[in-house]
């Protein structure tokens, strides 16, 4: 390739179809290299949806965004948390350094109310985050959101069964996540950029382990009584 | 010192018709001697012909659909009383000139309000926005200004030389004194103020009484003046009666911002705001509707008010039209004043309250919450939901799980792995809430990581929490 070609190239409004798209909007790093790597801007898209697609709770996919909440809670902005399955716990939450000042839960008494709370939560831009586990999804309604991110310029996770993985989505970012030994398998389903196509694992702090390293736990299978 | 008189020229008309945004054709009337006269009409009824001065019977005949409202003095000094809690915005000296008059005195104040020209302008969208219609002038005499409002002049007058030669123009009738001696002035040919003064001060005096030449000393700012002033009431509870009535949010919301620029009023003069507001809606025959507004601290910003109200009436479902509201601060709590920015505020941040206010308006209060940790061993009772974070630190545990079941489930779920454990939490005994329990981590077929825990009483093992 010759020299002059090469200083063409080099020009930011070319993008080349085997790059990540090195995007203007302002990224917010994952705490994970890795992933990191695969993203554009290098972190999860401000102003944008982002989906987390998981076939059941519990693998490690609050544990993937701890790092990124304990930054956004040391800034203004609430860290709103749209119809959670279970209770989030303060002291798990403390451990991982997100000042639980800035935390608040939504509990939407139906579905409609969810997808309206937490699209006014992200419009208004008052929230660093929105996290929403929201059911009954449909193209219209992601829509709204995906644009509501855009206004507010908040980043929305929203947490959805991986059966969701063939929907179409207006999501800037798409995640299915897989349980590995001692973490998470990241398949990176849509970016802005080229597609990725090798799952990044990443280590996820265990639980429980660093304490009782040494003492060798028994082992035993626990039979429905 | 510099004086700022309000004249409210219709105001018996107004505590009528300011509930509503484009009111029906009304008069009101007044018994004056044996017979009934319109003393006041709006434009939809002078459009129909009525005018003031015509007898009660020819209105109501000529004008179909005319309302007629005896005239109601308590009213409008219900409706001065409630300018006066207004003006209590700009300055603390505020005297009222019943029945349709207001005194400021405004000298003290004019840099906290950028200068005559802004207070003027901020003073004039007020009153517009209560409903009412007035005009304004400014003076260094107090009755000075008064006579200037009253002869409809709206000028801004801030020496004395120029007072006097504006009014010498006006009318002797403006001036506060008995129908005899006006009439007798007249007849010696003084028909203005100006006149009146170049007639000898020992003869007026003599002939017209001393309190002409008083009256005309004040005016002109020779002579000191004793005002009495207004003191607010301890607390703020305006009634506003509407002129028909509703069940349309938008008309109730209409009528409930005619009351709030005098809650801000109320508000900022006792540098306080409120972090509660109540909107009783009567109803004929019925309870009233009480709605109710919760603020997340204490505000005294009018525009979120208006907002919170429009989508907490957008939500309330009214069992039968309203007659009258009542706007009710029933707690109102100190905030201090914010410091204006030196440079322009910055535009466009958001509001982080206002969001948990309206959320909380459409979810209800219970369904948004903060969460914070308290002084338990048990998992259950070491958190609880909460409407404002008080405890500065939280109890952070690295072992305990992200999620929290809110109540244990049983295993049923066939096989575990226990990896590591047991953590052994035994509390409760003395508060009925026993627990001995191990905790242990254990993963299922999934990959799954869960919180288990063995209850050591029944042996029985559930799971409480899911390492998300």
């Amino acid at each position: 390739m010759s020299a002059s070609l090469e200083s063409v190239l080099q020009h930011p409004g070319i993008w080349r179809g085997n790059q990540r798209a090195q995007t203007a909007e302002d990224a917010l790093p994952t705490g994970f290299a890795a992933l990191d790597e695969l993203l554009p801007g290098g972190g999860w898209p401000r102003g944008a949806l982002t989906e987390l697609l998981i076939e059941r709770q519990g693998i490690g996919e609050l544990r993937l965004l701890m790092p990124t909440l304990a930054s956004l809670s040391g800034a203004d902005g609430w860290l709103a948390w749209v119809a959670p399955p279970y209770v989030p716990y303060a002291a798990a939450l403390a451990a991982a350094g997100i000042n639980l000042k800035r935390l608040v839960v939504a509990k939407p008494p139906s579905e409609a109310d969810a997808w309206w709370t937490a699209e006014q939560a992200l419009r208004s831009g008052a929230c660093g985050v929105l996290l929403a586990w929201l059911r009954a999804a449909d193209e219209r309604r992601m829509r709204r959101l995906q644009l509501a991110a855009e206004t507010g310029c908040t980043w929305g996770v929203l947490f959805r069964h991986a059966r969701a993985a063939q929907d179409r989505s207006p999501a800037a970012l798409r995640l299915l996540l897989e349980p590995a030994a001692n973490g998470l398998a990241v398949h990176v389903l849509k970016r802005r950029g080229g597609p990725v196509s090798k799952p990044v694992i990443l280590a996820m702090p265990q639980p429980g382990v660093a304490r009782r390293a040494r003492r060798t736990a028994p082992v035993l299978s626990l039979v429905q009584a | 010192m510099l004086w700022l008189a309000f004249h409210f020229r219709a105001l018996s008309l107004e505590v009528f018709s300011r509930g509503a945004a484009a009111p029906e054709p009304m008069a009101v009337i007044e018994k004056q001697g044996s017979r009934t006269w319109v003393i006041a009409c709006n434009d939809a009824a002078e459009a129909c012909g009525v005018h003031v001065g015509m007898a009660a019977p020819a209105a109501q005949a000529l004008a179909d659909g005319l309302v007629v409202r005896r005239r109601d003095p308590s009213a409008e000094r219900e409706s001065l009383d409630g300018l006066a809690v207004w003006a209590g915005r700009f300055t603390p000296s505020v005297s009222l000139a019943p029945p349709d008059g207001l005194l400021l005195e405004i000298s003290t104040c004019l840099s906290l309000h950028r200068g005559l020209g802004n207070l003027l302008k901020q003073a004039r969208s007020g009153v517009t926005e209560m409903g009412y219609a007035a005009t304004m002038a400014c003076a260094p005499s107090s009755h000075g200004a008064w006579l200037l409002a009253k002869a409809g002049i709206e000028k801004a007058i801030r020496d004395h030389v120029r007072l006097e030669t504006v009014l010498a123009a006006l009318p002797i009738a403006l001036l506060d004194q008995p129908p005899a001696v006006v009439e007798s002035l007249e007849r010696v040919g003084a028909r203005t103020l100006g006149e009146c003064l170049r007639l000898p001060r020992a003869g007026v005096a003599r002939r017209f009484g001393q309190a002409l030449i008083d009256e005309l000393d004040r005016a002109l700012g020779r002579r000191p003046e004793a005002h009495a002033f207004f003191e607010p009431p301890p607390n703020f509870e305006r009634a506003l009666e509407l002129p028909a009535p509703v069940q349309a949010a938008e008309a109730l919301l209409f009528a409930a911002c005619r009351l709030l620029p005098e809650l801000e009023g109320f508000l900022s003069l006792r540098q306080a705001g409120v972090q509660e507001l109540e909107l009783v809606c009567r109803h004929e025959r019925r309870n009233p509707t009480v709605v109710r507004l919760g603020f997340v601290k204490p505000s005294r910003d009018t525009g979120r008010m208006q907002l919170l109200l429009r989508e907490t009436l957008d939500r309330t479902r009214l069992p039968s039209p309203v007659h009258t509201i009542v706007l009710h601060a029933p707690l109102v709590l100190p905030l201090s004043a914010s410091s204006g920015d030196l440079f322009k505020a910055r535009n466009g941040e958001a509001d982080g309250d206002l969001l948990l206010e309206r959320l909380r308006i459409r979810l209800g209060k219970d369904a948004v919450h903060g969460i914070e940790s308290a002084s338990d061993h048990r998992p259950e009772r070491a958190w609880r939901p909460c409407q404002e974070q008080k405890h500065a630190t939280a109890a952070a545990n690295r072992h305990r799980p992200l999620w929290l079941l809110p109540k244990p489930l049983p295993c049923h779920d066939g096989r575990l792995k226990l990896k590591s454990g047991p953590e052994r939490i035994e509390s409760g005994w003395w508060d009925g809430g026993d627990v001995a329990r191990d905790y242990y981590v254990a993963e299922d077929r999934n990959g799954a990581q869960l919180w288990v825990y063995c209850d050591r009483a029944s042996g029985e093992w559930y799971v409480h929490g899911v390492f998300a």
